[in-house]
């Protein structure tokens, strides 16, 4: 009974567990709400992963409409591997959010803390799992604004702007995707995405169809921060409160990235996106001028979150590198990249909102010197520093690793050669707070500083020790990207 | 004047494509963070009609199944915008009310008076 409605479990329990925190009204108890739910979710998506890996896809009919009628819910490897990763940041965080939310929120919002956190967990959970266009507008709207209200709750009032800009980019990405569904609804007549994929096949491809095509890809790519349309993440994140900059680094772009990788793969597929337009080209300059372009930018940051708000923009860059491949091991780098990008980019922002906790700044000056007052924090900042790098056996060395096959198997050797110059300029930023945290004489901020609660610093060393276990075991990770990427671009030809 | 049938024949498009782009215009151009919101809620209101106008059949019926009834028009699209309209309204809600939030904490909500302000700081 379980077992069949898991995926319909995966998306209603984080929605109920929302409505159950709202009404408790009291931090603590909110808090525990939102742990057992959180917990509950990697056990969902597990088992969901395990069916799909044994008997293929799943499709479960909503409310026992039989799809395309009804709303289908579809999960296959992709989405399975993304539902996993979303729900273990989910459930990982969690312990950590308790000091860290009470440090920075005021107590009265701790509830409607966590009943928007569990909302946006769901939008996010639900974008994944659905095979229903509109459905995918739905969620994405939910965890959207859920995500503007969490932005909204950092302490400095610049996070109020930083929400409202997000607010209006995010809204005409949103609105974007619907112009595209309203297109392929319009050419095809279904919302189900096999039903048009399928549909799709039998009509010519007429300018409507380009123009959802291109729609689609805008407001996705709005959704994805792909550069040049990253502009609100930066102030996004360093604004945000530690938590919700961690979760979302690490869940909400990875996200999108999927939403893309579905809509060129399996609704358009390849033959239409990749060879009769000059997708490639473009996403190939876009990932290019993110991955040099953040990364510079990066460099010159005062506020350590922001420059790795930063970093996520250029780190997007290798993902969508992956998908301009559009080959199968350029493509198995840029989904296991999502993962690796998730599990990095969560411990570093983890490991900044610890310090944030403790010395209540992260100004790159005033960290100087704190890896003698916190030296375990720091020494897991300092692996997933290396981990962004891509320093052989860490994470991030897998990813370029595969990226760099996929260049050469479309044999474009200069592209391997400007992922590892494009990994240099990391090494400049990563190095730089390396520097001032561990060679420069303690600051007046860090001075009384000493290591985070356990809650705090658990969950930090365990994503730090994941970016360093899946660097040297890629059999789960990087083999069932890999079978992702078979699945993907056999899907439609 | 082919052309120009055409174009009359199409005019809820055009009506839809004038809303879309002076939705967009008001929001990149004014620096007023209200009159932001009003040109977004403008730019999400043309998608209604994008959605709404091709499932009206001229003369169609009500889509109920019976005798003498249809052809009707697609029902579905009114349902799909009628969720996006609640979705419209809860991104206004929420976007008003970090103007007001904005307005507390800044005194103001005009962009460039705001950035002034943060430059100064």
């Amino acid at each position: 009974m379980i077992a069949d409605n898991l995926p319909a479990l995966q998306v209603v329990l984080p929605l109920l567990g929302a409505v159950v925190c709202a009404m408790l009204r009291r931090g603590t108890l909110a808090w525990g709400v939102a742990l057992i739910v959180s917990l509950l979710m990697p056990l969902c998506a597990i088992g969901l992963l395990l069916e799909v890996l044994e008997n293929g896809t799943i499709s479960y009919a909503f409310g026992g409409w039989p799809p395309p009628i009804g709303i289908e819910y579809r999960v296959d490897i992709i989405n399975a591997f993304l539902l996993l990763l979303v729900s273990l940041i989910g459930a990982v965080i969690m312990p950590y959010a308790k000091s860290s939310v009470e440090a920075e929120i005021a107590p009265e919002n701790h509830a409607w803390f966590y009943a928007i956190y569990l909302l946006c967990l769901c939008g996010l959970l639900g974008i994944a799992i659905t095979g229903d266009a509109f459905n995918v507008f739905v969620f994405m709207e939910i965890s959207s604004l859920a995500t503007y209200a969490l932005i909204a709750m950092g302490r400095d009032r610049r996070a109020l702007l930083a929400a409202y800009q997000y607010l209006v980019v995010g809204t005409i990405g949103a609105t974007m995707y619907v112009i595209g569904v309203g297109f392929l609804y319009s050419m095809t007549g279904s919302l189900n995405l096999v039903d048009i994929a399928g549909r799709l096949a039998d009509i010519e491809n007429s300018r409507a169809v380009m123009a959802a095509l291109a729609f689609l890809t805008v407001g996705i790519s709005l959704k994805l921060a792909l550069f040049p349309l990253h502009v609100w993440l930066p102030n996004a994140y360093a604004y945000a409160p530690s938590m919700v900059t961690s979760f979302l680094a690490a869940t909400a772009t990875k996200v999108a990235v999927y939403l893309l990788l579905r809509y060129y793969f399996s609704v358009f597929g390849v033959a239409v996106v990749f060879e009769e337009l000059p997708v490639t080209e473009i996403l190939l300059f876009l990932s290019l001028a993110a991955m040099f372009g953040a990364s510079i930018i990066a460099i010159f940051q005062e506020d350590a979150k922001r420059m790795l708000a930063y970093s996520s923009v250029a780190q997007i860059g290798y993902i969508t590198l992956g998908i301009a491949l559009a080959n199968q091991s350029g493509l198995t780098g840029g989904i296991v990249h999502l993962f690796n990008h998730a599990l990095m980019k969560g411990a570093l922002f983890m490991a900044l909102g610890a310090v944030f906790y403790r010395i209540g700044t992260v100004k790159i000056d005033d960290l100087a010197g704190l890896g003698k007052k916190m030296p375990i924090t720091m020494g897991a900042f300092v692996l997933a520093g290396l981990s962004v790098i891509g320093v052989p056996g860490t994470v991030g060395f897998v990813s370029k690793w595969y990226l760099g096959l996929g260049a050469f198997e479309n044999g474009w050797w200069w592209l391997a050669f400007l992922i590892v110059i494009s990994s240099l300029i990391s090494v400049v930023y990563v190095g730089r707070i390396v520097e001032v945290v561990w060679f420069r004489p303690i600051s007046q901020a860090a001075r009384s500083a000493k290591e985070p609660p356990l809650g705090m610093l658990l969950p930090t060393l365990l994503l730090t020790a994941a970016t360093v276990y899946f660097g040297f075991d890629t059999t789960a990770s990087a083999g069932i990207a890999g079978r992702a990427a078979e699945l993907l671009l056999a899907g439609l030809r | 004047m082919a052309i120009l049938e055409q174009t009359v024949a199409h005019y809820n498009h055009w009506v839809m494509i004038f809303l879309m782009i002076s939705g967009l215009y008001i929001v990149v151009a004014r620096g007023n963070m209200v009159k932001k919101l009003v040109g977004l809620g403008l730019f999400q209101t043309s998608v209604y009609l994008l959605y709404i106008s091709p499932g009206k059949i001229l003369g169609g019926t009500p889509p109920i199944l019976g005798e003498g009834l249809g052809p009707y028009s697609n029902p579905l699209p009114h349902v799909l915008i009628l969720t996006a309209i609640v979705v419209g309204v809860a991104t206004l809600a929420l976007g008003l009310a970090l103007v007001v939030r904005i307005n507390e904490s800044f005194g103001t909500i005009e962009e460039d008076e705001i950035f002034a302000e943060e430059d100064d700081t």
